[in-house]
């Protein structure tokens, strides 16, 4: 049944206005799915002792390396939508983003406890001394409002526009993420250059759509 | 030359081979990594115990090692920083497969009365022991290393350094048709380390041509490098080319590179922190669970009884 759905929708791509809410079900559910993977295969490699040499340097790095990938794809949803005309993106883009946070959550806490083992005094005195820990820090700081109003009823509460202004931190904490990854690499920043100029072309799409809209 | 070595085959030059065959492991490895996700981390971390470059002979023990457990061998040969190769610790395993160790020759020379090169043969050849030492990295891991090799001293007194001689320079290879990192600007290349010349002439310095009673794996730095116990990892530079006897203070890669981080002496320090991380506590490889926390690290690496007089009256925050 909802195989047709799904076919359907890549057939005839962008003509189609949406897929049947079923479909959608469907596909949020695989995703759902999909986005456990890379937290199965650290619990599953650490039960197994399948980490390699340095089990907690791979949780550190996999579970931040995540989470700028959820917050960079949350960040997709908007710009993928306007240019496919596939609306009924913005139904993942929630998902996303509490998985960006989850992976935060996960990385944080992999710092907290496999790192630092719960030393309040030594975890204080890096997020004040450690600029890639303290940039770092407030990137999380910043998902934690957008987490909890993430919720229909939280929309409600607040209305939609200051729900709207106060989820442009996105903007803000993306950027925080990404500088937080280039201050803490030793010396090759290949990688986070990447994650650099994947934002920057996230944030130039919409700076450039926000322009084009003030002058018609 | 090329002639007289045909006929003259040694087993250390049969290496490439062991090496060749040991690629496909690498092949394997990765299709199974590719294939069934977690089981692919067992095989890549296997690897490095698989082939080995040949057995080291006439290995004597000595007084200097620790009596601490040795980290295993595939976690030393496959865990590893060496930039030439790759930054990532698992690269060098897998790309350094094509250094050329042979024909290799070590130079020795400037501020010495008897300058001289030697040819790796030679030096395979002088009287071996092993040292077992901690090895810490300024990353904040640990581990423990049966190193073989012998010390950097008895090589000095060959060439007499005269009265200049205030410090030592090593030189490492630089091959950019075999090493895929030095494309990049990562370091200065070649990367270039140094010592003071007391602390080059101690007895805990070390020349490693081996580890495991076996000839030094490429990634480990083959044939031939530095292994200086108390400092962190970096100044035990990899595959030596060059050594040479200076007047002037070395300015060493990783100073070139970042000098608020990365000082000359680099002696394991827990008081005195990177400025981007605590040096305080380590890691020990392969023997700290994921939830142990980690150890606290010693003073001079825990050798401060052998060298803690050599910086005597120095201000250790200031020469980090």
């Amino acid at each position: 049944m909802s195989t047709v759905d799904t076919s359907s929708i890549a057939g005839r791509g962008r003509a189609i206005a949406s897929p049947s809410p079923r479909a959608i079900a469907l596909i949020k559910a695989v995703i759902f799915v999909l986005c456990l993977g890379p937290l199965v295969r650290l619990v599953g490699g650490a039960a197994l002792d399948l980490l390699g040499v340095n089990p907690v340097e791979l949780i550190r790095r996999s579970t931040g390396t995540w989470t700028l990938v959820f917050v960079l794809v949350t960040l997709s949803v908007t710009p993928l939508r306007r240019l496919t005309g596939w609306h009924w993106l913005a139904r993942l883009r929630r998902m996303f983003g509490l998985y960006a946070f989850f992976y935060a959550v996960l990385h944080l806490t992999s710092y907290v406890w496999l790192e630092q083992f719960f030393d309040v005094a030594a975890i204080v005195k890096d997020i004040i001394k450690r600029p890639f820990i303290t940039i770092g820090f407030a990137a999380f700081a910043m998902m934690v409002p957008l987490a909890v109003t993430s919720t229909d009823k939280m929309v409600r509460r607040i209305g939609a526009k200051n729900w709207i202004a106060l989820h442009r931190l996105v903007y803000a904490l993306a950027i925080c993420g990404v500088v937080h990854y280039w201050w803490l690499v030793k010396r090759d920043i290949t990688k986070p250059a990447i994650y650099a100029l994947a934002l920057a072309m996230l944030l130039g799409y919409r700076a450039v759509s926000a322009a084009r809209k003030r002058t018609p | 030359m090329l002639i007289k070595r045909r006929g003259d085959i040694r087993p250390s030059e049969v290496t490439p081979y062991g090496v060749y065959l040991r690629r496909r492991e690498f092949l394997k490895a990765g299709l199974a990594a590719g294939l069934i996700g977690a089981a692919g981390l067992a095989a890549t971390r296997s690897v490095g115990a698989q082939g080995s470059p040949g057995k080291l002979a006439g290995i004597r023990k000595s007084n200097y090692s620790t009596l601490e457990k040795p980290t295993s061998y595939g976690d030393v040969t496959s865990y590893n920083n060496y930039y030439e190769f790759g930054t990532e610790k698992s690269d060098p395993a897998i790309y350094a497969q094509k250094l050329r160790t042979r024909p290799w020759t070590v130079v020795v020379e400037g501020e010495v009365k008897r300058p001289k090169t030697f040819g790796i043969e030679d030096l395979l050849k002088l009287p071996l022991e092993e040292r077992v030492y901690r090895l810490r990295c300024v990353e904040g891991w640990s581990m423990v290393i049966p190193w073989v090799g012998f010390e950097l001293k008895s090589l000095i007194e060959q060439v007499e350094p005269t009265g200049k001689a205030k410090f030592v320079e090593f030189v490492t290879a630089y091959q950019p048709e075999t090493m895929p990192g030095v494309r990049l600007p990562v370091l200065d290349w070649p990367y270039v380390e140094g010592l003071r010349i007391d602390e080059a002439m101690h007895p805990l310095t070390l020349i490693a041509v081996g580890l495991y009673d076996q000839m030094l794996p490429n990634q480990n730095g083959a044939p031939i490098r530095l292994v200086v116990p108390w400092k962190y990892g970096f100044k035990s530079a990899k595959s030596i080319v060059r050594i040479r006897f200076v007047e002037k203070q070395t300015r060493i890669a990783w100073e070139k590179a970042a000098s608020h981080e990365y000082g000359f002496y680099s002696n394991v320090n827990p008081e005195v922190d990177h400025p981007r991380w605590s040096q305080a506590t380590e890691r020990r490889i392969g023997e700290d669970g994921i939830f142990t926390p980690k150890r606290k690290t010693l003073m001079f690496n825990g050798y401060a009884g052998q060298v803690a007089s050599l910086y005597a009256g120095m201000d250790l925050k200031k020469f980090f």
